[in-house]
């Protein structure tokens, strides 16, 4: 995971609520057996269609995404998160998250910003008044911002420090290995073992 | 000692290290479920950093969203399924995870397969790589949706950093009338918090109404907490839990099983305990309840009307009851029970139990479908469909014009080649509506068992109690 302090790239208005992820990518896209190169099937139903916001040309490079509420529900796939980072997305700002793309968005180092939904028009209305203006995330600060308008966000602090650390969960786990072990130790003996198999 | 919500004293016995500073707590998982859509990329990263699977005896494998529900005895014929399924296989070997492939008898979807090996145990941390892993918290377990990083944390480390999360009461007090289930709760209780309405809590179903329903039917309730936005629903155990568990392959036997029982009998929320929030739902007015919309928080009861864009008040609620109504094709004030459909799915980790083929099969025996419907059966696992063959179940639904599958996900999400055409319209058992869930174009209404089995009789949304008479 790269370091994330600062950074401005193309802001894409998506005025829809309820963004789920069959729609961020679609089930037919889930049975690649890799983690990269999943661009092609973001949003790719609206995609068909030549109005749908990604498809013009202000919006093409579309690098940080500012879309209504609830963004994420539904699926636990994380192929939504990598579709979206694949693309080109470093953030994406909503004023609901659903919880599992939360989670799994800090896990590649996706920004999901909270703003409120006040914010959220006004980010809308300086993208619309200049289609392709940039958007600049500032992770250490908490703001987003377009032009003058400078809006704050909302990330749990730790979160935060990971993405700008660039810092992978699974290694920062392991240094609790004394923990684990011990915790192993004292679970009840009744509890089930998948091994050997009884039927 | 303070009062503690259920859920609370199970996030407790599992902290491995409590979190300081706005760091997360560790939390330590005792079932970690493994299916082949989620889970390539997790041993992919394993691999790269010569990991091992920490704890393959709390680790097991089936294959499930991409498996074909027919001909499952041939290769599979979709190219990029069947590499998943192979690189499951593979994986499962290498690594040395318990794997239940198609053909097996335990093969099935994968929170059908947990709870009927008696792995799904009272107060016990239970995750998979898949959202509808709520549907464990039946048991009084705290069962979340993770993605393929957490997948392969788990994998790595049998632990999860999690920030704990608030607590809310979902109080169903009274008793449901006849035709009237699970499925119709869940979806009055998604409709009246929203799909957001949960997001950040876990829920705990209580009250006289959950109190008396089955096992099978709390599976229902619990997996769709998801569609409110929580990761998490949960009930807690009694006698009915008890009565489920005991004697299933894994289920704790002789002293130990009376020693779990008495840690069981302690996972209730304490008198006294505060919830963040609570909601209450009569159970005794309830109607069957459906979807119109593309989200399931768009419900009304079976016997209402398609709501109009204007009946809401919020701006982008309004929008996406617009958007929702053009994509379904549907005109404000048509009776719900007018709209006609095409396809009608029975099955998914929602609603493949036994008991669910069984309601159905108890409306549809010795009738014959509409001649305009195609109606799909698919149990939730090859166990359930070989009790369903005994009880002739099979033979019931055959005769009635149903076409009766093999176990899997099936027409849920349509990973497999069960789909519906574009613009087709179904009733499903299952649990979204999305746009294009069941392939590209499809337009899906969610409802219960029975609903699905009266709809396949009349040919349009339907209950049993229209059925009287015919």
């Amino acid at each position: 995971m790269e370091k994330f302090e600062v950074e401005s790239g193309v802001a894409v208005p998506l005025r829809r609520s309820n963004v789920d992820t069959d729609q961020i990518i679609p089930a037919v896209y889930l049975k690649r057996i890799t983690k990269t190169g999943f661009e092609d099937g973001l949003f790719a139903s609206w995609r068909g269609d030549k109005e749908f916001v990604l498809n013009q040309e202000p919006y093409k490079n579309g690098q940080v995404l500012i879309a209504g509420p609830d963004f994420g529900t539904g699926s636990s796939r994380e192929h939504a998160v990598w579709a979206l980072r694949d693309y080109g997305f470093k953030a994406v700002f909503s004023s609901k998250f659903a919880d599992i793309f939360r989670g799994n968005a800090g896990k590649q180092g996706l920004v999901t910003g909270i703003i409120s939904e006040a914010d959220t028009e006004k980010l809308w209305a300086a993208i619309e008044a200049q289609p392709g203006i940039s958007a600049t995330v500032d992770l250490k600060n908490k703001t987003v911002s377009v032009g003058d308008v400078v809006v704050n966000f909302d990330i749990d602090d730790y979160t935060r420090w990971r993405i700008m650390e660039g810092l992978d969960d699974i290694g920062l786990t392991l240094r609790d290995e004394q923990a684990i072990a011990d915790f192993e130790a004292k679970r009840m003996s009744w509890l089930p073992k998948t091994i050997p198999a009884k039927g | 000692m303070s009062a503690l919500t259920l859920a609370e004293k199970v996030w407790n016995d599992h902290l491995v290290v409590k979190g300081k500073d706005g760091s997360p707590d560790l939390i330590y998982i005792d079932l970690h479920l493994v299916h082949e859509v989620t889970s390539p990329q997790a041993f992919d990263g394993l691999r790269m950093a010569g990991r091992p699977v920490r704890r393959l005896d709390l680790t097991i494998a089936t294959e499930d969203h991409n498996t074909p529900t027919q001909d499952i005895d041939k290769p599979i014929a979709d190219i990029t399924s069947r590499t998943q399924i192979m690189a499951l296989r593979k994986n499962a070997e290498e690594f040395g995870v318990r794997l239940h492939s198609l053909g097996d008898i335990e093969q099935g979807i994968v929170h059908v397969v947990g709870p009927q090996l008696g792995l799904t145990l009272p107060g016990t941390t239970v995750v998979c790589g898949d959202s509808h892993t709520s549907t464990h918290g039946a048991f009084g377990a705290i069962g979340i949706g993770i993605g393929t990083s957490e997948v392969e944390h788990v994998l790595a480390t049998q632990t999860l950093p999690l920030k704990p999360f608030k607590t809310m009461a979902i109080n169903v007090e009274g008793t449901l009338r006849e035709g009237v289930t699970a499925k119709d709760i869940i979806l009055a209780v998604i409709a009246k918090i929203g799909t957001g309405g949960g997001q950040g809590y876990i829920l705990e179903y209580r009250g006289s109404a959950i109190r008396s329903l089955s096992m099978d039917a709390r599976m229902t309730i619990c997996n769709m907490s998801i569609e409110a936005g929580a990761r998490a629903g949960m009930v807690a155990p009694d006698e009915t839990t008890f009565e489920y568990i005991k004697g299933r392959p894994h289920a704790p036997e002789g002293a130990q099983w009376d020693e779990a029982v008495a840690y069981w009998k302690t996972l209730h929320t304490d008198e006294g305990a505060k919830f963040d929030a609570e909601v209450f739902l009569d159970a005794n007015t309830l109607d069957p309840f459906v979807t119109w919309g593309t989200n399931p928080g768009q419900g009304v009861s079976l016997l209402e009307t398609v709501p109009s864009p204007d009946d809401f008040s919020d701006p982008l609620d309004r929008a996406a009851a617009e958007r929702a109504l053009e994509y379904m094709d549907l005109k404000p004030g048509t009776k719900m029970r007018d709209i006609k459909v095409d396809t009608v799915f029975l099955g998914s980790c929602t609603n493949s139990r036994l008991e669910d083929l069984r309601a159905a099969a108890a409306v549809v025996k010795g009738k014959k479908k509409a001649d305009s419907i195609r109606m799909l059966v698919v149990p939730g696992s090859e166990k359930i469909r070989q009790q369903a063959v005994e009880e002739g179940l099979d033979q019931i639904f055959i005769d009635f014009g149903a076409e009766w599958r093999f176990a899997g996900c099936s027409m849920c999400l349509g990973m497999n080649p069960d789909q519906l055409a574009p613009g087709e319209r179904s009733a499903s058992t299952s649990n979204r509506n999305f746009e294009g869930r069941q392939g590209k174009g499809s337009r899906t209404h969610l409802v219960s068992p029975l609903v699905a089995a009266a709809t396949a009789i009349r040919g349009t949304l339907s209950s049993p109690a229209d059925l009287v008479g015919n």
